[in-house]
């Protein structure tokens, strides 16, 4: 404990040059990144992006191919798993079988040779609800119930940080919403540092302080939910992290800190402080439900919106709160539009010509790349 | 059209009885024996009721001293047996190295080669190595052919353990050697006690190969080789009707136990 307690006045966790290779493979490219004291982190990516290694690295359980890893001011980089101030909450939990549910719980206490751990286990059960069950054993809970076993085991040896490897992955839909408000409910009242590693995006926006979104090794971004999901910096988190639309654009002109754009033979304008790119082409990108959709015979749109003309809507999906249009442009590409379910214009079917249009401040700007980054890794996640 | 859905709703337990009468009706006539007069020297008609031999189960020269023999042979090959299969196992089933897949393939060859082969051989080498067969060769040839079944029971649990739960062991503070104790060993303990069982009882009834190598020493199998020739003591059957009935306890008292601590689970 007093360890722990000396370390602990900055618990930061704080990763220099962190990389993983296994062979040819890399897993993890070099990273440097700091999560601070007390929050709620989430790594974020689709599968093999390197976040679960991460976190292994984190708790010890992976030694690094370069970088080092420390907690507060102290290096723990060649520490064994079981000398650091970090505990994880495994994928599938990983309860001992052989164990009572509260022999589980007080597994780490007893092997830091804590005598009676009995009061402490039965405090940390009543704390997640499982009191009653403290003599089951694991294999006769409820999968939400293991679950909440397992981050009490953790939990209870107050670590630094507590590590959560997909930890709700198993759990079936309405459960997994209601742990994750519940998880989140906890990190509050205990205020150690959580590190979540999830596929699930929804989760993480959730949940987390701050997310960073991981691809093929690397950081893609670092930002509160709201920053990702408002200003995307390249188009695998446009699309990873809700969806986008996204069209190629050439920048012509500026104008009170407006760039102006010529996309597909449409003038367009996006504030340049929502651009990420430098360069003379950029891509535009707008969120699907930031777009207002006209029946275009007699539309009458305001100047100051951006607007793309000659859409034809060939989808539209009534999901209660609102509707889904997919329209292909005239050049082709379709745009995805979700309608909050208010006026519908009856008129809006597929078929119908429609006029495209937006806050010139909604949209944001993204270096040229592959248009379809992430699209592919969010869907085969969600399936 | 009763008697065909009765039938229709019973025939797995009247299949399960008749598979277990034809594999116990044996053991039931050698128990019967055990409590017969015999006229003669030889114990195959029905006699007469007697409980002579049971008195007397050491009533024939040197049975006792076999069957002693045999226990310290049975004994001392599944402890050696179960603590060297159990290492292998976890070898083959954790680490990949290089003669792994030819360990793999070798260790099933006492399994599947005739036992008359594998007795004949280990007589050869140790005839032409001048050693002397006895006591110590018929633990050498039992280890080895126990061997190969403990590891196949080990292997299975091993193969079929979760490394993440001695990953999370660690993660709770504990040491290497504290894994082992507390995770690894009590969960690959099933499938080291089964091995044991295993290698006991293979030990125990070996006769083939202990022929080949046993010398002057006689084991219980080989002394009821050697009676049936000149004739079966009732005490043969008492011996055997001891074994089975331990064993069946043996097996009843984990079943008991299994089953009360599922019902206090539940």
């Amino acid at each position: 404990m007093t360890e722990q307690q000396r370390a602990g006045a900055s618990g930061d966790v704080s990763l220099a040059g962190l990389s993983k290779h296994y062979g040819d493979f890399t897993a993890v490219r070099p990273m440097d990144l700091t999560i601070p004291a007390g929050s709620f982190f989430a790594l974020l990516g689709a599968s093999g992006c390197g976040k679960t290694t991460t976190l292994r690295m984190i708790a010890g359980l992976e030694q690094p191919s370069t970088g080092s890893v420390s907690i507060g001011d102290r290096d723990v980089t060649g520490l064994p798993p079981y000398k650091r101030p970090v505990n994880t909450v495994f994928q599938n939990y990983a309860l001992f079988p052989h164990l009572s549910v509260a022999d589980n719980v007080g597994f780490g206490l007893r092997r830091r040779g804590v005598k009676d751990t009995r009061k402490q286990v039965q405090d940390m059960l009543d704390l997640v609800e499982l009191g009653h069950l403290a003599k089951r054993k694991p294999t006769q809970l409820s999968g939400g119930q293991q679950q909440r076993v397992a981050v009490a085991r953790a939990l209870i040896n107050t670590p630094q940080v507590l590590l959560l490897d997909e930890p709700l992955g198993a759990l079936d839909l309405k459960l997994r919403r209601q742990m994750q408000l519940e998880l989140k409910r906890i990190q509050t009242d205990v205020g150690i540092t959580f590190v979540h590693v999830t596929h699930d995006q929804e989760e993480a926006m959730t949940m987390a302080d701050t997310i960073a979104v991981m691809n093929g090794g690397r950081i893609e971004q670092l930002g509160s939910p709201v920053e990702l999901y408002e200003a995307p910096r390249t188009t695998f988190v446009a699309n990873f992290l809700g969806q986008s639309n996204l069209v190629e654009a050439k920048v012509t002109g500026r104008a009170d800190g407006d760039l102006l754009l010529d996309a597909q033979g449409n003038r367009l304008a996006l504030p340049a402080a929502r651009s990420a790119a430098d360069g003379d082409h950029l891509v535009m990108g707008i969120r699907p439900e930031k777009i207002t959709i006209t029946y275009a015979a007699d539309a009458k749109i305001a100047d100051n919106r951006n607007r793309l003309d000659g859409g034809v809507i060939v989808d539209a999906a009534f999901i209660g709160v609102s509707t889904q249009y997919v329209v292909r442009m005239p050049w082709g590409q379709e745009f995805t539009v979700f309608e909050q379910n208010m006026e519908r214009d009856p008129r809006l079917v597929p078929g119908a010509t429609v006029i495209l249009h937006w806050n010139p401040t909604h949209g944001f700007g993204l270096e040229s790349g592959d248009l379809t980054a992430g699209i592919a890794e969010a869907s085969e996640d969600a399936a | 059209m009763a008697v065909v859905n009765w039938l229709r709703r019973n025939v797995i337990v009247l299949f399960g009885l008749l598979a277990l009468g034809y594999m116990t009706l044996p053991n039931i006539v050698v128990l019967m024996f055990s409590f017969n007069d015999p006229n003669g020297r030889f114990n195959y008609t029905w006699n007469g009721f007697t409980l002579d031999a049971w008195e007397q189960p050491c009533g024939v020269a040197g049975i006792c001293d076999s069957v002693a023999v045999s226990m310290k042979i049975a004994v001392l090959s599944t402890l050696v047996a179960t603590a060297l299969g159990t290492a292998i196992a976890f070898a083959l089933g954790r680490y990949r190295f290089r003669a792994r897949g030819a360990i793999n393939t070798l260790l099933f060859l006492p399994m599947s080669m005739p036992e008359v082969v594998m007795g004949a051989s280990l007589g050869t080498l140790f005839l032409n190595m001048r050693i002397n067969t006895g006591f110590v060769t018929i633990l050498i040839a039992h280890i080895m052919f126990c061997l190969s079944f403990v590891v196949v029971a080990v292997k299975a649990r091993v193969l079929g353990m979760d490394p993440k739960l001695e990953e999370a062991a660690q993660d709770l503070y504990a040491s290497p050697t504290q894994v082992f104790l507390r995770v690894t060993l009590p969960l690959a303990a099933p499938g080291i006690g089964a091995g044991a069982m295993l290698a006991f009882a293979l030990s125990f009834d070996d006769f083939v190969i202990t022929n080949f190598t046993s010398g002057n020493t006689v084991t219980f199998p080989m002394f009821v080789y050697g009676a049936a020739q000149r004739g079966t003591p009732p005490q043969i059957n008492v011996i055997g009707s001891a074994m089975f009935v331990i064993a069946v306890l043996i097996v009843m008292i984990g079943q008991i136990r299994a089953s009360r601590r599922a019902k206090q689970r539940a």
